[in-house]
Formats: structure tokens, sequence, C-alpha cells
């Protein structure tokens, strides 16, 4: 799937994400629901530099940072991360965080599908008809 | 009386607070840490994702 598809089936599903912008790892933008493509491409900028300033805050060496959420009384910023794309989002105030980052890693997971390979199909039951008829 | 006490604050607290500011980061192996709006960390990390927040509104 292409990353506009991803990101349009993820504001059509999600009702409390506001504006949502898809990117590769260094903030170029594949596919943005801003209003104007310049608001999109400095979301993502600031989604990246969110990313880089939250790497550092944890004080603790461990795993790789994979997702945060921001949340502040007029909304929230969430931002979920694989090894090649991010997707950050923006919320109402007081969203329901839990489904805001299964929604974002569905479209990250999404975006990085090859277009080309389909989703398996359930194998249709063989018609048997030909044995019936016998004797 | 107790009871009521602690009922009282907790309603008291839900209808004057606002949403607290905080920063929750989540990691590869499933932990969590969250930090609060009188942290150096979120002190940082809130002005970036107002940065992002502007752009949208």
């Amino acid at each position: 799937m292409d990353a506009g598809q991803a990101l349009a089936d993820l504001t059509e599903i999600s009702s409390q994400i506001e504006a949502a912008v898809l990117a590769g790892a260094d903030g170029s933008v594949d596919a943005s629901t801003f209003a104007e493509e310049e608001r999109g491409q400095a979301a993502a900028a600031a989604a990246v530099e969110l990313l880089r300033a939250a790497d550092q805050a944890r004080t603790e060496g461990g795993d790789r940072l994979v997702q945060l959420q921001a949340a502040m009384p007029e909304g929230s910023v969430f931002v979920v991360r694989d090894e090649k794309r991010l997707v950050a989002a923006v919320t109402g105030a007081e969203p329901t965080a839990g489904l805001i980052f299964y929604d974002l890693k569905t479209c990250l997971r999404l975006a990085g599908e090859d277009p080309e390979k389909k989703a398996p199909r359930r194998r249709r039951k063989k018609e048997e008809g030909e044995g019936d008829g016998e004797g | 009386m107790a009871a009521g006490s602690l009922a009282g604050a907790f309603l008291w607290r839900r209808r004057s607070g606002r949403t607290r500011e905080h920063v929750d980061l989540y990691f590869a192996d499933g932990s969590m840490v969250s930090f609060g709006d009188d942290s150096p960390q979120a002190a940082h990390l809130l002005p970036l994702a107002r940065r992002v927040l502007s752009q949208a509104r």
C-alpha cells in the first residue's frame, strides 16, 4: 500500500486524529493530511526533533524508543516509528492513547508493505462436483 | 468519613484539574517512562511537541 493510502485509511478509521504526517526517518514527507504542504514538512521535522530529544531524555541505556505521546491541555502529539519511517499525529485533548497508538502502528505497517505483494487470500474450497455424480 | 473525604478530594481534583501535561516514552522492550510537567525532560520535550501541534491548527 502506498503512503498516501495508508494515511487516508488512518484518518478514516480514527476520528480522534486531526492531522497526521507519514515521513522517512530523516523527516522527508511521504504523505500528509496537513492543510498545506509546508505545514506537513514542518510537522515532520519537528517530530524528528522530538524523537531525537526523547531518545536523549532517557538517562538509562535501554531499548529503542518506538513511540511517544506528549499530552497537553490543548491536545496531544503522538509519534510512532519503525526502522524506516515515522508517523506523527495530532489529536484533541484526552484522546484514547491505546487506540491511537494501535492505529498509527497499523498505518506504518501498511505503508511499509510491498504494493505488489497482495494480502494472502483464503483458499476457496474446491468444487468437488465431479466425484458426486458417479454410480 | 475517610472514604467520603477521599471521594471528595478525587472529585475536586477531577473537576478542577486540567489535563496534566506529560510525555510518555515507549520502548521496543515494552518498557515505558513518563515525564510529568515538573520534570526537566518534559520541559525540554513539550515545546517540541507544541511545534508539531501548532502546524495542525
